[in-house]
């Protein structure tokens, strides 16, 4: 079920007139489904889970996504925004979704309850590269939010837990009170996933790491050459992480990052989400690092 | 409940305020009316009576321009949830800023028989120079449309969307040809806010900035600089950024720059 | 189809069959100093005598009674404007007591015909095609008004100082993608149909006045028309007092750019840039959009309004607590990145057809062919671009 990621590929012969092509006969990027909202709760300070049920039913069989795909939450009259799927993906009942409220749009979901409608469009995007990793060492490497793009990948991962190798999550939060799913580590841990925490400040009842979540490599124990490294933060922390990881040892090619851009159509037809020849809604958001190493080096792009 | 309003006049020629007065007293396509989403309960120009603060939202129309004027600012701030400023005079000073440039003693002695009477402060000020302003909505007059968007937005619970770009973007959406380009006409649509819909231009003139300066780096020295050197009149140039919006800060840097009065 | 004569009082002929046929016609007109698309019902509304003087920042009608009817080059508008206009209404939603429901009603394009189109703009035309129905997800609106288009393509045979379609290898010669085309001689117009519907448009018109075919050694001639020009292009003699015609030169163009995104060439135009958006604006192939909620004071009804958007505004990149491109410097380089370089990656060709309206439109005249050559002629050292 798991879609690899799209390659880039090989650039085309250019600077000529196009010729004109056939119509295509592609779907409308703006179709979408209405969900409800069957459950709600509260993670961590402003941060909320939101599970979304389809209002048709033939929507809801039809609609399988891969764990690092993301939908469009569409609220009529208030906007749209990008949110990464967290669920299960063998959960047929629901589809789940954690959210910072830090936006028009999120703020806004977060003054609704279950029984009130999200428009729903998705899924979209690039996944986790499950498939290429299966056999292998797997590395995440989140912070704060970040975690919620990969549980769906955690859930995946335990489910065929078998076909892994050593499996690891480093995450980091600002504080104690910012570490988002602490009641699923258990789970986690007991399915043979290492959790290994940071923070940026620690509280009185903090007694783990305090630090950047690069510091959490020195805790493990790598086989590097046979590891994936997945991984999900905001762009300073992903770089220092890439930088960590090769140092460690692991390849840039078996290094895989989920950036963030503007999204509003999530179909590469309105722009927004350009960064550098990508299209982080198509070609992403998760992309090999080597695919986007020489872009990320640049600033403002 | 519903959100309760309140508008307030400084130093202004109450345009802005017959705005509001269009938006709340008339049906609009897609709008309804809006007066009967708000309770309005501080609108002297509209009615006489007063219902007590504090307010949910306030609209200020016009600039700063007394010492009294500075303690009544303050308490509106106080008595205001989210305050709005509304038009030029509050967001930018207003066209009676051109007295910043100029001595106050000056205009009171030339103006004024008896001087001694008028208190007043020395310079016109925008709104936000006093108190803390929650939102500002630009123009000369303001856009009734604009103005009917930022109070729904606050009655549905979105943010406000204005226009984050150029009136050049405006001629363009209607087609405009550009007064600039294919008549040579300084024109200050490049550098300037939209929200007028591109008004001017459409009707053979150049934008003269009324919305302000462009929220993102407004880059008036090269504007003015190709002007210039396609025959334009550095005083000219300089006149054209110092009207309604010429005290905001880009605009009158430029004046001063032009006018070579720059430090 | 063989290639017949239609006599200069033809051109109303074929307004007229084509709104007999139900098209709404679309032809270039002087208005408020400029060559635009407007409605056209008249044959003498077009531009016939009118001459454009082109360069950066710069844009001159004159009349000159030698010019025939097609002798200007492109306006500000292009097919652009009438296929991805620039704000539609895309969606509807309404709050029922059973929940949103979408209440977008059908949407019924008219049938559009415009005539007067160049090789560049069809080229861009091509290009729009792959950007709003070439991939898996496609812009429905966009196609229900291309299937619905039709076009009168003219071979040009004059070029402003700020026209460059050779180099972009997208003119003067009307490429592909036309359903007829017209080549002005004299004071009659070589015209050929390249689809069904524009050899059954001739067809309707050799009811209304008779069409002579072209001989083989007029056929030949009228070939070189274009011909003709693309060398004066190429050869880049300006006339006296004017500006020299611009070139781009487009060898590994894409690499060079890519391997040159710190070039200081990109804070040196950020100088000049005024950031106004007008060039993404008048670019037939630019298709940036976003889109906006347009509500009711309740909130109750609800449409979604599609906007052109530019690259130049920090609205484009906005993203939570951060912007991607807050200097005016990163913006105009994606820009010209994405045009030159990015697009090639993304649809297989350039975003670039050489129209020149972004030169001539610019209000301070800044020049892509001159900041691309600017970048080439000292470019920075860094690693090369793998190919893919």
């Amino acid at each position: 079920m798991t879609a690899p990621p799209r390659r880039a590929s090989p650039p085309r012969p250019c600077i000529r007139t196009p010729a004109p092509e056939p119509l295509a006969f592609g779907r409308d990027a703006w179709h979408h489904h209405v969900t409800r909202i069957v459950a709600a709760r509260d993670e961590v300070a402003g941060v909320r889970t939101y599970d979304l049920a389809f209002r048709d039913p033939d929507a809801a069989a039809g609609y399988v996504f891969a764990p690092g795909q993301f939908n469009m939450l569409y609220l009529p009259g208030i906007g749209e925004a990008a949110i990464s799927i967290s669920s299960d993906p063998r959960e047929r009942a629901f589809v789940g979704h954690t959210v910072k409220a830090v936006g028009n749009v999120t703020q806004a979901l977060e003054r609704l309850g279950a029984g009130d409608e999200v428009v729903l469009r998705g899924p979209f995007g690039t996944a986790w590269p499950l498939e290429e990793l299966r056999g292998r060492d797997v590395v995440i490497v989140t912070g704060g939010v970040g975690l919620a793009s990969v549980r769906s990948a955690i859930f995946q991962i335990i489910a065929a837990r078998g076909d892994y190798g050593r499996v690891a999550v480093l995450f980091g939060a600002k504080t104690p009170a910012g570490l988002i799913y602490t009641d699923e580590y258990d789970r986690w841990r007991a399915a043979g996933i290492e959790v290994l925490l940071t923070v940026d400040e620690a509280d009185s009842n903090w007694t783990g790491r305090v630090g950047l979540v690069t510091a959490l490599f020195d805790d493990l124990d790598l086989s590097p050459a046979s590891s994936g490294l997945i991984c999900c933060g905001p762009e300073p922390m992903m770089l220092a992480v890439v930088k960590r990881a090769g140092a460690a040892g692991i390849f840039p090619g078996d290094t895989y990052l989920s950036m963030e851009r503007n999204m509003s159509c999530a179909a590469r037809l309105c722009g927004l989400c350009q960064f550098g020849p990508e299209f982080v809604c198509r070609d992403g958001p998760v992309f090999p690092y080597d695919r986007i190493a020489r872009f990320l080096e640049i600033r403002h792009l | 409940m519903r959100p309760r309003l309140a508008v307030y006049k400084f130093a202004s020629c109450d345009g802005c305020q017959l705005q509001v007065i269009d938006v709340l007293g008339r049906a609009r396509p897609h709008l309804g009316e809006l007066a009967e989403l708000l309770d309005i309960e501080h609108f002297l120009e509209a009615r006489s009576r007063i219902g007590a603060g504090p307010y949910d939202v306030g609209l200020v129309e016009g600039s700063v321009s007394t010492p009294h004027d500075i303690e009544r600012i303050k308490e509106i701030r106080q008595q205001c949830r989210f305050l709005v400023t509304i038009g030029a005079c509050a967001t930018a000073g207003g066209i009676q800023a051109l007295r910043n440039w100029g001595q106050i003693d000056d205009f009171l002695s030339a103006v004024y028989a008896t001087p001694a009477y008028i208190d007043t402060l020395a310079t016109s000020d925008p709104v936000a120079a006093h108190v803390k302003v929650d939102f500002e909505l630009r123009g000369c007059p303001i856009d009734p449309g604009q103005l009917a968007s930022v109070i729904s937005a606050f009655c549905v619970g979105r943010k406000p969307r204005l226009p984050g770009y150029s009136v050049c973007v405006e001629c363009k959406e209607r087609g405009t040809v550009c007064v600039a380009v294919a008549k040579g006409i300084p024109c200050l649509g490049p550098v300037t806010q939209a929200g007028c819909g591109g008004i001017c231009p459409a009707h053979d003139r150049e934008c003269f900035g009324c919305y302000g300066p462009d929220r993102q780096e407004p880059n008036l020295v090269s504007l003015t600089g190709f002007y210039e050197r396609h025959g334009a009149n550095r005083d000219s140039l300089g006149r054209l950024v110092q009207s309604f919006n010429a005290w905001a800060p880009e605009f009158r840097t430029e004046h001063d720059r032009l006018s070579g009065d720059a430090p | 189809m063989q290639p017949v004569w239609l006599p200069r009082h033809g051109l109303q002929h074929l307004i007229n069959v084509l709104r007999d046929r139900g098209h709404r016609v679309v032809g270039p007109q002087v208005a408020d100093g400029a060559v635009v698309y407007r409605d056209l019902a008249d044959a003498s509304l077009l531009p016939t005598g009118w001459l454009d003087h082109q360069d950066g920042g710069v844009y001159r009608l004159h009349h000159d009674p030698r010019a025939g009817t097609f002798d200007h080059v492109v306006g500000p508008h292009s097919l652009k404007n009438y296929l991805f206009p620039a704000r539609e209404t895309i969606e509807a939603w309404s709050r029922t007591p059973d929940g949103w429901q979408q209440t977008t009603p059908t949407y019924e394009p008219e049938q559009l015909a415009v005539i007067g189109i160049r090789g560049c703009d069809l080229a861009a035309l091509a290009i729009q095609d792959r950007v709003f129905m070439g991939g898996e997800s496609i812009d429905v609106r966009y196609k229900a008004r291309r299937e619905k288009l039709f076009v009168v393509a003219v071979n040009c045979r004059r070029a402003a100082a700020t026209c460059f379609c050779h180099s972009m290898g997208c003119g003067p010669a009307a490429g592909p993608g036309f359903d007829i085309a017209l080549t002005e001689v004299g004071d009659r117009f070589a015209i050929e149909a390249a689809t069904e519907a524009g050899e059954a448009v001739l067809a309707d018109i050799t009811g209304r006045v008779s069409l002579v075919p072209l001989t083989p050694d007029e056929v030949a001639s009228v070939r070189h028309v274009p011909e003709t020009l693309r060398e004066t292009m190429q050869a880049r003699v300006a006339e006296e007092g004017k500006p020299r015609p611009r070139s781009l030169d487009t060898e590994k163009i894409r690499e060079l750019l890519f391997e040159n995104l710190t070039h200081p060439r990109w804070a040196e135009v950020a100088d000049r840039c005024l950031s106004c958006a007008n060039c993404t604006l008048v670019c037939p192939t630019c298709f940036c959009s976003s889109v906006g909620e347009v509500t009711d004071l309740t909130g109750d009804e609800v449409s979604r309004e599609r906007q052109w958007a530019s690259c130049f505004t920090l609205e484009h990149s906005q993203m939570h607590g951060a912007n991607a491109r807050p200097s005016t410097a990163s913006r105009y380089r994606q820009w010209l990145t994405h045009k030159l370089a990015g697009w090639i990656d993304q649809f297989g060709t350039s975003g670039c057809t050489g129209c020149g309206r972004c030169i001539t439109w610019c209000p301070v005249g800044i020049d892509i062919t001159e900041e691309v050559a600017a970048i080439r002629e000292s470019p920075a050292s860094s690693p090369p671009l793998s190919p893919s």
